[in-house]
């Protein structure tokens, strides 16, 4: 009879755990109700000892739920942010969340951390796997309501267990990181748990798309986590990443500055380049990254997805016809063409605000995910410079690590000349475009809209580096330099300067010359810009090339 | 020799020109119309026109030109060498720089292009050199025929003093007024004193209502005498002024003229164009809903003997300001095409261009006054590239990122110049295209033009059709209760976008909820991937939180094939469509009624923009559970406007009035943006401090962009 009593009561803390829950039916539903139904076909034969098992379990499942407690959570929600859990809700599909590592608590026993009140189940992170538009992905989510988030080693063996498992099945890894920083008590436990991730996210790379949102403080050695992704957001106004805080850069070199002007988003999407978008809270964050997570083949072993698509492949664009202004020192949006051409008009831009002389980002083409990659001639006339050429440089490599073809839009004047583009290291930082547009193996279609001029010519993913399709708008120029340099070098000295640069522009300043040497394969309309790139990338989807065996290449870092 | 006929029911000509190709020869049977233009290419005209201006006039003449088997030469600035109306003509001549004072009024550059491509006559559409009795002058010397009245018709009708006297002359209704130039503010006043007011300041050499401004007591005479004159030198290089009675609520109704060289006059009826904001028109219908037959009658008599009085030739339009009492009075008389005659062609069947090439090279009128129908009612929209929501409309700027005209539907005609791509810029015009819907009924038409408003895509800059959409629906209008004050009677507190009724919020509400639930599912389908979970069964049903005006909705949605069922405070709504999800016209049947409605556009974050009722609106759907967390999200709080003036509309600076350290009154001057030739005053929204000033005279400014910081 007691033992009837006590799987009653147990039937009831169930119930009780349920309510709590409140918002959605079945939160963290899977793992809960296979408890349930463990208690109620098999309560008759547990004995009492057992039953305080349940009892505890429950106990912890529950404590592991409400994180850092009732407090915590109120003080997250006032500070404008979610909590871990209800932000892994907003971004994983409904009741899709599997969570791992609920009982795992941190071994720390220094400073009075053994206490019982100090030991949260689960810790400081929810770990777990969950679907995205039914994509399988891995997840980790800081709670910054215990220990302020700060990563304990067993913070660190949760988030390791998980990115484990993901390699094993090939499904990307999705960090939201809210911590404080290393869990001090812990000392160099907290340090080996950095270095474990690191690692990890090192022989990921290339493996499984990694992305980071930051969604608080990532501070101190936990920077370098998101850094090593392939991907970091972060949330306007409430999130900041920086090596060492403000007091102790104020105690160095002082320097008065806030956290918001050194590690806020606007300082890392448009000052540092660290962070590769922002987004206004953390709904419209993780929203955005559900969206995103759709452009993205599961590993490196998936081709890049194809999604149903209304926007019939072969219409045509007529804007397009007229969207180069026929005076070439003009300048004209990229965007236009970008936003004209892919499925929808719909463009995820990556680093929007960071060297926008050079515009990234994915898009669609018929349903197929493409990777674009176009000078902008609104900005500094879209020449390349050191930071151009390194933000170009990462996403061609990021699209040929995960199978993503590649759409190069080229109009531009060359590299940009000048002392602090020399002593900064354009050389070296622009050869890691030419690197990675040379490495590259996935399709590579090109698109001359105008200017086409010198070194940068190569680098734009030209035919001489294995471009498979490589068009020229009626409008372009390839050439070593626009008309009047030229002349200048050519005619150095010689009256009737103006009637030289006549023929010259006559001569270069169009499209034949590349078009007879078989530099481009085509002239095109670029109204029919769309038309062709689907035609082309159906033909390239079985596009097969590899490079030859090395342990890795040496790209000038 | 072949002749051939054309419809001469004009509805058919003029809505197959939209799509048929010129060079075909077509035989329309002309046993339905009441009569017939029959041409003959025996008579011949010119063999080459060249169309000294640019846009959807230039490319309106073109059409008639190539009807009639005319070759054509275009002139355009150099911002304009890859407009349509270029790519239209056979031949074209860069006239020089982008304002038009450089190009399209550079007579010099014009005369030689006519010269180098050997045209034989121009036609000079509306605005530019259309009233240009100088330029008029020059062809006549170089043996150029002008499309268009004789050089003294022009010097007669363009100056509105001399016009007034000659059709006092001509036993023509005139407004009271002072026939002669004001010199200055004071005199203007003096004057303005003896008329009494209310009294209209306008410009002499003027029209199209640049230079113009209404005064209501010494103050604001002044003022618009200082704003006229510099609006008139700037758009004419004539600053003359005059001064007259204006007169309180009047509609402002014109008669259509054509003469040829023979003396010749008939009156195509009249248009109401009423529908105006600061003097320019905004609708036009013709027939008006105001005129008896007599009244017409007689406006058109006296409008014909004006056309008589000066010898007049060609096309032409007598304004006239009609009161209450159906009272008219002679404003003035326009000696070219006007921009909204495509409605005097629908009504009465005639190529009011083809009437005026015959008629400059010679021929004498085919037809007689009463042979002159009214068929059917014709309503025009002048879509504008404007912000209607700033005093019904400041010009916008910015490329046309997607542009649909709704010529698919029957009996819409659209007379433009731009296409998809097109730029709109500060230097022309703002319009992008006028839109006529013809029916045999004006109810007829207005449903028409509700449904091509509708159907009109245009994207990449903001533009006039909520306004239109309200104006033509509005119960005044349609009972044709209308004045030129009908917008500020309607909207006195200036235009604010339609109003939506409960039921139509709950429709928008539906469509929005279900264009969520079509996009999520959507973004589910991964074609050919087998690594898509296949446990999962798709969803059937969404509960949305649907955000819209500040109401926030619980919806609750279910999805099977292409409808969705949407339960909206217990009231169910069937909400169906193809969803195709790539085209901005969505059109869905709610509830077994059909709605044109447009997607703008939607991003991840759940904002979706739609068109509805021709104004768009933001509506934000979250599911359940985003909605409930997002009352934790910070609010941004949005910069504070009343210390900071910016730019409404991309122009240039006239004058900057302020320095840093001033104080201003609220309302005071600070500084003059012109934009499209019109001066706008940009005035302290509070008295304070002036902290800095960002402009100068002569700078060019976009819109938003920042002028004066008060502190």
């Amino acid at each position: 009879m007691a033992a009837f009593t006590v799987a009653r009561s147990g039937g009831r803390f169930l119930r009780g755990l349920y309510a709590f829950k409140g918002l959605g039916t079945g939160r963290y539903g899977p793992a809960v109700s296979a408890v349930r139904s463990v208690t109620q076909q098999q309560m008759r034969s547990y004995c009492a000892g057992h039953l305080s098992v349940q009892e505890r379990i429950e106990k912890k499942r529950r404590a592991a739920l409400v994180g850092g407690g009732q407090k915590r959570i109120d003080a997250q929600h006032q500070r404008g942010k979610l909590t871990a859990r209800e932000r892994i809700e907003l971004l994983l599909d409904p009741d899709s969340f599997v969570e791992y590592d609920m009982f795992v608590e941190h071994r720390c026993s220094d400073f009075g951390m053994e206490a019982d009140h100090n030991k949260y189940p689960g810790d400081s992170v929810v770990t777990g796997q969950g679907r995205i538009n039914e994509r399988l992905v891995y997840v980790f989510s800081q709670d910054f309501t215990v220990f302020g988030g700060s990563l304990s080693g067993a913070h660190a063996q949760k988030i390791c267990k998980i990115m484990d498992q993901a390699m094993l099945v090939g499904a990307p890894v999705i960090g939201l990181n809210d911590s404080g920083g290393a869990r001090i008590q812990e000392g160099v436990e907290s340090l080996a748990g950095y270095a474990d991730i690191f690692l990890r996210n090192v022989t990921a790379s290339g493996v499984i798309p990694q992305i980071s949102l930051i969604m608080g403080p990532c501070a101190g050695g936990a920077v370098y986590s998101p850094a090593l992704t392939d991907f970091t957001f972060m949330v306007k106004d409430t999130s900041y990443l920086f090596i060492t805080g403000p007091d102790v850069v104020k105690s160095v070199t002082n320097e008065d500055v806030t956290q918001e002007e050194l590690g806020g988003a606007k300082t890392h999407t448009a000052v540092s380049g660290v962070a590769h978008r922002a987004f206004e809270n953390d709904i419209d964050a993780l929203l955005n990254l559900r969206d995103f997570f759709n452009f993205l083949p599961l590993s490196n072993q998936d081709a890049a997805p194809v999604m149903e698509c209304h926007d019939p492949s072969d219409r045509l664009v007529p804007g397009l016809d007229t969207v180069v202004p026929l005076e070439s020192t003009k300048a004209y949006d990229m965007l236009d063409i970008i936003h004209g051409i892919v499925d929808e008009r719909e463009f995820f831009e990556i680093m929007p605000s960071y060297a926008k002389n050079i515009v990234v980002g994915f898009a669609r083409m018929n349903g197929r995910t493409v990777g674009i990659v176009g000078n902008q001639p609104k900005v500094a006339s879209g020449c390349l410079d050191i930071n151009s050429s390194v933000k170009g440089a990462r996403f061609v490599r990021f699209c040929d690590a995960f199978n993503i073809p590649i759409i190069t839009f080229v109009d531009v004047p060359g590299f940009l000349p000048g002392t602090a583009q020399e002593y900064g290291g354009i050389i070296r930082h622009g050869a890691k475009l030419l690197f990675a547009f040379a490495e590259a193996t996935v399709p590579k279609i090109t698109i001359i809209t105008r200017k086409a001029y010198g070194g940068a010519y190569d680098v734009m993913s030209s035919k001489h580096l294995r471009g498979d399709v490589n068009y020229a708008w009626p409008s372009a120029e390839v050439a070593v330099m626009g008309a009047k340099g030229a002349v200048q070098i050519i005619f150095r000295g010689k009256e009737n300067q103006a009637e030289a640069e006549a023929e010259y522009v006559e001569k270069f300043a169009n499209p034949f010359p590349a078009a007879v040497r078989g530099f481009v394969d085509d002239i095109i309309r670029p109204s029919a810009t769309r038309k062709r790139i689907c035609r082309d990338l159906e033909v390239l989807a079985s596009k097969k090339q590899t490079n030859p065996w090395k342990k890795h290449a040496n790209i000038p870092l | 020799m072949a002749s051939y006929t054309v419809s001469g029911a004009l509805q058919r000509v003029l809505f197959g020109l939209q799509r048929v190709s010129f060079k075909s020869r077509c035989h329309v049977n002309t046993t339905v119309s009441q009569y017939s233009t029959v041409y003959d290419s025996n008579e011949k005209t010119f063999d080459k026109i060249l169309i000294a201006n640019r846009g959807e006039i230039a490319c309106r003449v073109m059409k008639t030109c190539k009807k009639m088997g005319i070759k054509t030469v275009a002139v355009h600035s150099d911002v304009d060498s890859s407009a349509v109306h270029v790519k239209m003509a056979d031949e074209a001549v860069c006239v020089g720089p982008a304002p038009t004072n450089k190009s399209y009024l550079n007579m010099d550059a014009i005369m030689k292009a006519i010269k180098q491509t050997g045209a034989q006559a121009v036609h000079p559409g509306y605005g530019f050199l259309s009233e240009n009795k100088e330029f008029a002058r020059r062809l006549a010397a170089e043996g150029v025929t002008f499309i268009g009245p004789d050089t003294h018709a022009i010097q007669a009708m363009g100056d509105k003093i001399e016009s007034k006297l000659i059709a006092k002359k001509a036993k023509v209704n005139t407004i009271p007024g002072f026939d002669g130039v004001v010199k200055d503010a004071e005199e203007a006043v003096r004057i303005a004193g003896e008329i009494g007011y209310p009294v209209m300041i306008k410009a002499s050499a003027g029209g199209g209502g640049k230079g113009m401004r209404i005064a209501w007591n010494d103050e604001e005479t002044r003022e618009g005498f200082r704003f006229s004159s510099q609006e008139a030198a700037s758009s004419f290089g004539d600053d003359r002024l005059l001064i007259e009675k204006f007169i309180d609520n009047p509609r402002h109704i014109e008669i259509q003229v054509l003469a040829d060289k023979h003396g010749n006059a008939l009156w195509l009826n009249e248009r109401e164009c009423s529908i105006q904001r600061r003097n320019q028109k905004v609708v036009e219908e013709a027939p008006s809903t105001f005129l008896d037959p007599e009244t017409r009658q007689a406006m058109g008599e006296q409008a014909v003997s004006l056309a008589k009085a000066v010898q007049y030739s060609s096309a032409g339009t007598v304004e006239f300001l009609v009161d209450s009492r159906k009272n008219f009075y002679f404003l003035e008389m326009n000696t070219r095409l006007q921009v909204e005659h495509p409605i005097t062609e629908c009504i009465t069947g005639l190529d009011l261009v083809q009437e005026m090439i015959r008629v400059a090279s010679g021929y004498t009128l085919r037809h007689k006054q009463a042979d002159i129908p009214i068929n059917g009612w014709a309503i025009e929209s002048r879509v504008y590239a404007e912000d209607p929501y700033k005093s019904f409309g400041l010009p916008s700027i910015g490329r046309l990122s997607q542009y649909q005209e709704p010529v698919n539907l029957l009996q819409v005609r659209v007379d433009s110049g731009i296409q998809e791509g097109s730029d709109i810029s500060i230097y022309y015009d703002p319009m992008i295209s006028k839109l006529v819907t013809y029916g045999s009924t004006r109810a007829e038409a207005l449903q028409r033009m509700v449904e091509a408003l509708d159907s009109y895509v245009i994207q990449g800059v903001t533009h006039n059709i909520p306004l239109l959409r309200e104006v033509i629906t509005h119960p005044r209008f349609i009972s044709g209760d209308i004045s030129t004050k009908f917008l500020q009677e309607v909207y006195p507190e200036g235009f604010k976008g339609h109003q939506l009724s409960d039921s139509e919020r709950r429709e928008l509400v539906a469509t929005a909820a279900s264009v969520f639930v079509v996009a999520q599912i959507r973004s589910q389908r991964f074609l050919g991937n087998l690594r898509v979970s296949s446990s999962q069964q798709e969803r059937r049903r969404w509960e949305l939180s649907v955000e819209l005006e500040k109401g926030v909705h619980a919806v609750t949605v279910s999805h099977s094939g292409s409808a969705c069922t949407v339960d909206l405070d217990g009231k169910r709504m069937d909400v169906s469509s193809e969803w195709n999800l790539a085209s901005a016209l969505l059109p869905v049947t709610i509830n077994g009624t059909q709605r044109t409605v447009q997607c703008l556009s939607r991003n991840a974050a759940g904002e979706i923009e739609l068109q509805y009722f021709g104004t768009s609106y933001k509506v934000r759907v979250l599911s359940k559970l985003a909605a409930v967390l997002s009352k934790h999200m910070p609010e941004k709080v949005p910069e504070d406007t009343s210390s900071i003036l910016r730019s409404p509309m991309p122009g240039s600076v006239v004058a900057v009035s302020v320095m840093p350290g001033d104080t201003v009154a609220e309302g005071q001057e600070i500084c003059v943006i012109e934009a499209m030739k019109m001066q706008n005053s940009m005035t302290a929204s509070k008295t304070a401090k002036v902290k800095s000033v960002h402009c100068k005279a002569g700078d060019t400014v976009g819109e938003g962009d920042l002028l004066v910081e008060l502190e």
